[in-house]
């Protein structure tokens, strides 16, 4: 995203950064841990509010927008990543974060999940990965593990879990990496570099539910979670490489970076009509002698 | 009646029908004729049958009309269908070597090409075409030149030798025409005048470039597709950043988006993508984020007769996206009035920030009208309403930059309009929120919400419909007051209408028209008072349940004395409506189906 960051002129606080509302989220949720490593990524990156956008869908995680002193859209369920396009591409300049939950991207979101990563819009998209439905009581979501039973599987899923990761990777998005509400410093240090980074960046971040996941608590990630940063051996350029790291999961998973290329044009970078400037600060009339031309076409 | 002259070319998709008719078109343009152009084709790319209409004249055309003057069958097929339909008087230019004319009315005049003696076919694949077309340029009294200039700029590309050739088989056409065929009585006019010829999807996507669109997206889908066509290939002069997305839903939402960073969106489908838009619509309204939507309507339901027209999406349009939310929904008249109504449209949108939808259909999107240059207008008036960006508001006007923090994205006012501030612009931070919220943009729904504040929020955005209202024209009526008969349509069939009643009136049966332009806000008070006066009122409507007809008598209470539906996927064809109205006034029936006489 470097094309677009814009600095603050002053040191921004994290109090700079408080939304109007606290959050409703439940005592212990991760999406906490999320909000606050966002705030401090910001107040890092030192980038004025005014020109951050942060785009949600539907949900407990999609709540997000609200918590936030910067421009916001709570959107429609899934389509939060369809609206930040829109935006961006009319207004290139702002800084766009796309927060939401695994069934709102990976569930209803999918389609525009998978086609946002092909077309590198330059964006952050942050999914709170809780692997269940958390606001509508705790029903199965596309990362819910088989067997996990919930309201909805009361005898236990038997669909397979979508791999976020690899399906990022195999989309095509530019920065891929899995973060840990739990490891803050690790997380800050992700989405800022989601955020400067040129394209679409994903970032999956574990964010257990407190209330409707018994499974993937807390005391489940803690001694699995193994920083790629760690690991000397990591290449994060290598394609293939973060292929098969993204297939590890069990008692190790790795969270981290697992991939990133900046060779790869952003959608608003490869689209000349942009050469002037943002579309929002064009002249909305077409220069007479080009309406002319389009009318004698005709004739 | 009308002096008009109509042709008729058909053939299979792939077979070159769209060239002959282009050249055509171009010529009767250039001679300064109005000319209508429909035509009727399948969901095939190669093969099946399509039958191009070109009707033309001096004075304007509205409608495919009543008659073929002149048929040019591309194949056995096409003569099969359609040379009963030929009437005195009418001429059929075909390949004797593949063709045979079955049995014709008295005084068609049958005009066999032997095509292989008078061209190269090994080399010249489509020489039946052009043959045909040099024969008809003479039958219809148009010096040579005429076609020679446009064969010209067509093979252009080709080179000099391809040019050459066609004109040469252009020409033999013609020579053979002049010495063995009848030339049609009244040759085709000329005027000084020149018209510009354009599809009603070319029409709506100038309309949107001259309304100040920036940001249009599609998903392609039939008869719409058009639309998308025209801004892909002028984007770039035109400043238009133009995408194609994965899907219905994705395009309003990136739709949405783009209106909300402050530019100028748009989207067109048909009617299934408009049912995938639908709860994005919603989206718009609450957010209160101006978007113009078009829905091409073809004929349905679901995958239905993609290729075939209809009226049939009224109460899709009526009641898309749930709860109640201010919307505008007008049904452009004819080709010109696509182009018209788009930064109307734009500008109601954007003052009342809500959506504004525009209810086409394939008849005008896949049609092809002349019209006047002058009326398309590049320079229409562009009204943002209340909207704050970081150049000042939308009007051009510095804003008032209040960085004390109060800025109230959704302040309640007396006009239900708040002022609308855009991402990026210092000290006016706010989220919008799908859910209810209160006048800073902070959910209501569900933790803060209660009776008291829900109630305002509704209250203020429906405030918006009372100005709506106010800023749109009732309807009027046209032709004679008093008349026997009242004829009722909406959008389309404007010019099919519009002739029938002529006929009306010269059979001596006097007829009126009120024709519906702005279907929200529909001023009913308006519509009552013009036909307390009328005697008998008869709606026409391209739909099998009278979609309007219940519509208007939802609003007003309103009951007409008969109906003319068609469903059958083609359009109404003047005698359609002239001879349903006079079985109707003769207290025949009530209910009148026209049946469609050509078979495509």
């Amino acid at each position: 995203m470097a094309t677009g960051v814009q600095r603050a002129s002053q040191q921004l606080t994290m109090a700079d950064l408080k939304g109007k509302v606290d959050p409703d989220w439940c005592p212990g949720c991760g999406d906490f841990g999320v909000l606050a490593a966002v705030q401090k990524a910001l107040v890092e990156l030192r980038i004025p509010t005014h020109n951050v956008v942060t785009i949600s869908g539907i949900g407990c995680s999609s709540n997000f927008p609200g918590y936030m002193n910067t421009y916001g859209m709570h959107t429609l369920h899934g389509r939060a990543l369809a609206v930040a396009t829109g935006l961006k591409l009319a207004n290139h300049e702002l800084t766009v974060l796309v927060t939401g939950g695994d069934g709102d991207g990976f569930g209803i979101g999918g389609n525009h999940f998978v086609h946002s990563m092909r077309r590198n819009v330059d964006l952050l998209y942050i999914v709170m990965d809780n692997q269940i439905y958390g606001l509508t009581t705790g029903q199965t979501s596309p990362t819910s593990r088989v067997g996990m039973k919930t309201k909805s599987m009361p005898f236990g899923n038997i669909e397979a879990p979508v791999n976020p990761i690899s399906l990022a990777l195999a989309a095509g998005a530019t920065f891929v990496a899995r973060g840990y509400s739990a490891e803050q410093k690790h997380l800050t240090e992700l989405i800022k570099q989601g955020i400067e980074h040129p394209g679409f960046s994903f970032l999956d971040v574990f964010s257990p539910c407190v209330t409707y996941n018994h499974d993937n608590t807390y005391q489940w990630f803690r001694p699995r979670v193994k920083k790629l940063e760690d690991d000397s051996a990591h290449d994060p350029t290598n394609w293939m490489a973060a292929m098969e790291k993204s297939l590890l999961w069990g008692d190790e998973i790795p969270i981290g970076k697992f991939f990133e290329r900046t060779d790869v044009s952003t959608l608003h970078g490869a689209e000349p009509v942009l050469n002037d400037g943002p579309l929002v600060h064009h002249d909305p009339r077409v220069p007479p002698d080009v309406a002319r031309l389009f009318v004698e076409e005709l004739m | 009646m009308k002096q008009t002259f109509a042709i008729g070319i058909g053939g299979a998709a792939g077979q070159g029908v769209a060239t002959p008719g282009d050249i055509l078109a171009k010529i009767f343009s250039r001679r300064g004729l109005h000319l209508n152009a429909y035509n009727a084709y399948q969901s095939i790319i190669r093969g099946g049958h399509t039958l191009l209409t070109i009707r033309t004249g001096s004075e304007k055309v509205t409608n495919m009309g009543d008659r073929i003057d002149l048929l040019i069958p591309l194949n056995q097929d096409t003569m099969d269908r359609h040379l009963q339909l030929l009437t005195a008087g009418a001429a059929c230019i075909y390949n004797a070597d593949t063709i045979k004319p079955g049995p014709a009315a008295e005084g068609v005049q049958l005009c066999p090409l032997p095509v292989s003696e008078l061209a190269d076919i090994s080399r010249n694949k489509v020489a039946q075409n052009t043959l045909a077309m040099g024969a008809g340029l003479h039958m219809m009294g148009i010096g040579f030149p005429a076609l020679e200039e446009v064969l010209r700029e067509q093979f252009k590309k080709k080179g000099e030798a391809v040019v050459a050739e066609n004109i040469g088989v252009a020409r033999a056409g013609y020579d053979y025409a002049a010495a063995h065929f009848m030339s049609f009585p009244n040759p085709i006019p000329k005027t000084e005048n020149r018209y510009a010829i354009l599809s009603g999807n070319v029409a709506m996507a100038m309309g949107g470039a001259a309304a100040g669109v920036k940001f249009y997206c599609a998903y392609p889908m039939s008869p719409s597709t058009g639309v998308l066509h025209w801004m892909a290939a002028h984007a770039r002069k035109a400043g238009i950043m133009v995408r194609q997305v994965e899907d219905e839903i994705g395009v309003i939402n990136m739709t949405i988006g783009a209106a909300h960073a402050g530019v100028r969106a748009m989207c067109a489908t048909s009617g299934g993508g408009f049912a995938l838009m639908s709860e994005g619509l919603g989206m718009s309204a609450m957010i209160e984020t101006p978007v113009v939507v078009i829905n091409c309507q073809r004929a349905g339901p679901s995958t239905g007769v993609p290729t075939k027209t209809e009226q049939g999406d009224l109460w899709q349009m009526l009641g898309a996206a749930f709860g109640d939310y201010p919307r505008v929904i007008a049904a452009p008249l004819d080709i010109g009035d696509c182009f018209k109504l788009i930064p109307e449209i734009f500008n109601l949108a954007d003052r009342f920030q809500c959506p504004g939808l525009v209810l086409c259909d394939l008849l005008l999107s896949e049609g092809r009208l002349s019209v006047h240059p002058n009326d398309l207008d590049f320079s229409p008036p562009i009204d943002r309403g209340e909207l704050i960006t970081t150049n000042g508001n939308g009007n051009g006007a510095p804003f008032a930059v209040g960085m004390n923090g109060d800025y109230k994205r959704y302040k309640i006012t007396e006009s239900g309009i708040s002022p609308r501030a855009v991402p990026g612009v210092p000290g006016h931070i706010h989220t919008v929120a799908t859910d209810e919220h209160m006048e800073d943009g902070v959910l209501i729904s569900d933790e803060f919400t209660n009776p008291v504040k829900r109630r305002a929020m509704m209250e203020k955005r429906m405030r918006k419909v009372a100005g709506i209202e106010a800023a749109v024209p009732p309807p009027t009526l046209w032709g004679p007051r008093n008349a026997d008969v009242t004829l009722i349509g909406w959008g389309s069939t404007k010019g099919v209408i519009e002739e029938a009643c002529e006929i009306l009136n010269e059979e001596g049966i006097s007829a009126n028209q009120l024709q519906i332009r702005w279907l929200v806000p529909l001023h009913g008070e308006a519509i009552l008072e013009i036909l307390k006066d009328s005697r008998h009122t008869i709606i026409v409507e391209n739909n099998f349940s009278g979609q309007f007809a219940r519509y208007l008598r939802s609003e007003t209470s309103f009951v007409p004395d008969g109906h003319i539906r068609k469903y059958d996927g083609e359009p109404f064809m003047p005698h359609h409506v002239v001879e349903a109205v006079k079985e109707q006034l003769a207290g025949q029936r009530k209910l009148s189906v026209p049946m469609h006489e050509i078979m495509v």
